[in-house]
């Protein structure tokens, strides 16, 4: 363009190149994907009451769930939260050191709940293909099982990064949305729990 | 002797920095690392096309077995799986990658004003994971495993005691394949409209389009996760024993219907909302007008949104649900009449006070109009449960949808096609060809479609493959089959439009129709960049409303791909984002994703190796690469991070 041109601009040059919390677009995506995985767990804990008034005990024929192991999960998963969050309150700072202490203790969380669920799994006290009943616990707890997998493996990631020099900008950012995800993970965690453990024993 | 002389470089000029940064790859694997939203918008139109032929080759051979009565042709095993493939390619491989993803990722960033949609490599992977999905449906009907247990696949008929092999388990796994898909597509699209809008495209000035692919994106969102819930259920019951629809076993076959009918209505609006958006695109520039009505238009499209998903039970009359249910969801359904009707009447009043252009895209919308409207009416007959009862299961159902979706989707998809084809190609569509097109399509589709109304209320199921010829429904039939012929004819004119006018049609220019939307304002086809001067808006129409020495963005920088994310009600500039470039690995995820999702079918324990590569990739997908070429600004403290 040869000609000049008289125009009146928005110069946006001094805004910043990295938002952290509600304007950061992964943070808008992460509630959508929350959205879409919450959305599957309410559908599957309405097919659980569905399927509850099918039958005319619950269990219909086997004990509820060992109450020990899910009592154990559900209160790792709530001290779980103390990393989350402090890994959310660091990662704005830049401090790597902090930020990877966060993060490996939120994996380690992560690794202490995914044991605790194999106990888990191996009292439920029904299979999958015993009746509708153990294929709804099962698909529950299996669907729970896949975020955790998932998110402990995003968490270790995101440790990874942090021991590099990558671990700068956006990454921070990621390092702070991650924690929202563990927040999801703990929320249905609770009301999981309190579906498998709870409703089996008073429906 | 040395001659020293001052080397002058010539300053590169913005746009070639823009062109460097956002230009395409080249070569064969650059295609498949492409990650700009026009490209891959073409990609889901081009290959939602060719599933849209195929569907229809199947529909024309129903129409070739059904058109004389006893007619052999076709078996009763083949036809069944045609026409369960029709159905499901039509409408998962067909109308929403089409109207949702097709339409959406091409012009929603370029309405929004922006350089390329949120999570771009998001929004490849969705295109390719669909390509899958849809092949494995088809390789599945070449190989006789074809999906026969109906588009909607209802147990016990498709559970493990009625259908063994592995024909639903492909039918159930190819919705897994496209809802991913349109959940990946519906995160990039409601995020771009929320964050990427242009400096001073508030809510209330944000185009009608925009509102509606947010709306449909978080229809998308909700009830997409149902028909995964249900295809997943269906895959377990057949591959690892689980009884959820075993009535031996305390499962219920009813649940099936209610979580895929969670889902399928909310669907049907999915496809006809998109439709809708494009009328409401389409109407006020060839009315010469502002659309009459913007907020009952918007107002009547959120209700719409909420509205669909409180009457799936109506799918479900036949079922004896309890009296009380039949009559709210009668209510609901009866309800949901009005926003459409909302909108119909500010379509109307907006030609009615504008001043009509009757082109090509627009004939298509009148079109709409008039097959929607007959649509629609038989609709309101069907929620009445004694008149559902009456021709439930009979070609009168089937009249009626044709007419809703062709009418809802199909025809507003001709008159966006005719309209957006100028800026993707460059070249305008020979009208008269067009013309010709419209009326063969519009004559062979009432042909064939009202015709269906009487042979349902005589009587004649859905779904036989052929009938005795004492029944006297041969005549209506053959009349129903020449329609088919028209269209087929109507639709092959449409193709050599296409590509005639692609090679040697009349160029289109900047903005051939005079509209109003920030999509006219790049050049047809539009650069890699999109935008080489980022702008403001100044109304709901953009170009209309541009005050004469409207503002423009400056201080995005071009050597990064960098995007302006602006704040979702004022549109206020926040920050800049870098989005991330050309990239082969959402391709090579979608390959690991579709290996653990088709080894799945065979094995359960497809999934659980299978997850292994598909962690690697990921890992390969987000991994950052590089440095960025300067220090980023936190938006915290105004702190500078490396």
């Amino acid at each position: 363009m040869d000609q000049v041109r008289e125009r009146p601009v928005l110069d946006v040059s001094g805004l910043p190149s990295v938002a952290f919390g509600k304007s950061n677009t992964t943070w808008l995506g992460n509630v959508f994907y929350m959205m879409i995985e919450g959305t599957m767990f309410a559908l599957l804990f309405a097919s659980y009451f569905y399927l509850r008034t099918r039958t005319d005990s619950w269990p219909p024929v086997q004990d509820p769930p060992l109450l020990t192991y899910g009592v154990i999960n559900g209160i790792v998963f709530l001290l779980s939260l103390i990393p989350a969050r402090y890994a959310q309150k660091v990662a704005p700072t830049g401090d790597r050191g902090r930020i990877r202490l966060a993060l490996a203790g939120l994996a380690m969380f992560a690794i202490v709940n995914m044991i605790v669920r194999g106990f888990e799994l191996a009292n439920l006290n029904c299979r999958w293909y015993d009746n509708a009943y153990g294929s709804i616990i099962w698909s529950l707890i299996g669907l729970h099982t896949g975020h955790l997998i998932t998110e402990f493996i995003e968490t270790v990631s995101i440790l990874g990064i942090a021991f590099t020099p990558k671990m700068e900008g956006t990454r921070l950012a990621d390092a702070a949305i991650n924690s929202d995800y563990w927040y999801f993970v703990v929320v249905t965690a609770v009301l999981m729990d309190f579906i498998i453990y709870g409703t089996t024993r008073f429906l | 002797m040395a001659i020293s002389e001052a080397i002058v470089l010539p300053q590169e000029t913005s746009e070639a920095r823009l062109e460097r940064t956002w230009g395409r790859p080249r070569g064969f694997w650059g295609w498949f690392m492409n990650v700009h939203h026009t490209a891959i918008g073409v990609r889901f139109m081009v290959t939602s096309f060719i599933f849209f032929l195929l569907g229809g080759v199947l529909a024309a051979m129903m129409r070739f077995q059904l058109s004389r009565p006893e007619n052999n042709a076709i078996g009763p095993d083949l036809y069944n799986q045609i026409f369960t493939v029709h159905g499901s390619t039509m409408i998962f491989l067909f109308a929403v990658p089409m109207m949702f993803q097709g339409f959406g990722v091409y012009v929603v960033p370029l309405i929004c004003g922006t350089r390329n949609i949120a999570f771009p490599r998001l929004n490849a992977f969705s295109y390719y994971i669909y390509v899958v999905g849809g092949l494995l449906l088809w390789v599945g009907l070449f190989l006789k495993t074809g999906a026969d247990a109906g588009w909607f696949s209802y147990v016990p008929l498709s559970g493990p005691e009625f259908t063994p092999g592995k024909r639903s388990d492909f039918w159930a796994q190819m919705i897994t394949f496209t809802e991913v898909s349109a959940l990946g597509v519906a995160i990039c699209l409601a995020t771009t409209i929320l964050r990427q809008r242009a400096p001073g495209m508030t809510l209330n000035r944000m185009p009608v389009i925009l509102w509606e692919k947010l709306v449909i994106s978080f229809m998308v969102i909700f009830a997409m996760p149902a028909v995964m819930v249900v295809s997943s259920m269906l895959l377990m019951d057949r591959t690892v024993n689980t009884q959820f629809f075993n009535p031996a076993n305390g499962g219920d076959v009813l649940l099936y219907q209610h979580l895929f009918w969670f889902f399928g209505h909310p669907e049907v609006y999915i496809i006809f909302l998109p439709g809708a958006t494009i009328v409401s695109t389409l109407v006020p520039v060839f009315s010469r007008r502002h659309i009459f009505g913007y907020t009952a238009i918007i107002t009547s499209v959120v209700a719409t949104g909420f509205l669909g998903f409180g009457v799936w039970v109506h799918h479900m009359f036949a079922t004896g649900i309890p009296q009380m249910s039949a009559s709210f969801f009668t209510a609901a359904t009866l309800m949901i009449v009005i926003p459409t009707a909302v909108q119909f009447y500010c379509w109307i009043a907006t030609i009615w006070n504008g001043r009509l252009q009757l082109k090509l895209p627009m004939l298509w919308v009148f079109g709409f109009f008039f097959v929607f409207l007959i649509g629609g009416l038989s609709g309101v007959m069907l929620a009445s449960v004694p008149v559902d009862w009456q021709v439930h299961d009979t070609f009168f159902v089937v009249a009626h949808f044709h007419y809703v979706l062709i009418g809802g989707a199909l025809f507003p998809m001709f008159a966006g096609l005719y309209y957006w084809i100028p800026k993707m190609t460059g070249r305008m569509m020979n009208d008269l060809l067009g013309k010709i097109h419209f009326w063969l399509f519009f004559i062979g589709f009432n042909l064939t479609f009202f015709t269906m109304h009487f042979l349902g209320l005589r009587g004649m199921p859905r779904r036989v493959y052929t009938y005795p010829a004492e029944m006297d429904w041969g005549g209506l039939n053959m009349l129903a089959s020449i329609g088919a012929i028209f269209m087929t004819a109507g639709l092959l004119v449409f193709m050599v439009n296409f590509f005639q006018s692609k090679a040697t049609g009349k160029l289109a220019g900047r903005d051939p129709w005079k509209a109003g939307t920030l999509d006219w304002a790049v050049p047809s086809p539009p650069p890699a960049y999109n935008f080489l001067e980022l702008p403001t808006v100044n109304g709901r129409e953009a170009l209309w409303d541009a005050a004469p020495n409207q503002p423009i963005v400056t201080g995005v920088r071009d050597d990064i791909p960098e995007v302006l994310i602006t704040n979702s009600l004022d549109s206020e500039p926040q920050h800049k984002e870098e989005l991330p470039g050309a990239s082969i690995w959402p391709f090579l995820t979608s390959i690991t994703v579709s290996i653990a999702f088709i080894w799945s079918i065979f094995s359960p324990w497809g999934i659980a190796y299978g997850a292994i590569p598909v962690v690697v990739t990921l890992i390969g997908w987000l991994w950052p690469r590089g440095h960025s070429p300067s220090p980023r600004q936190s938006v915290l403290e105004g702190k500078w991070t490396r």
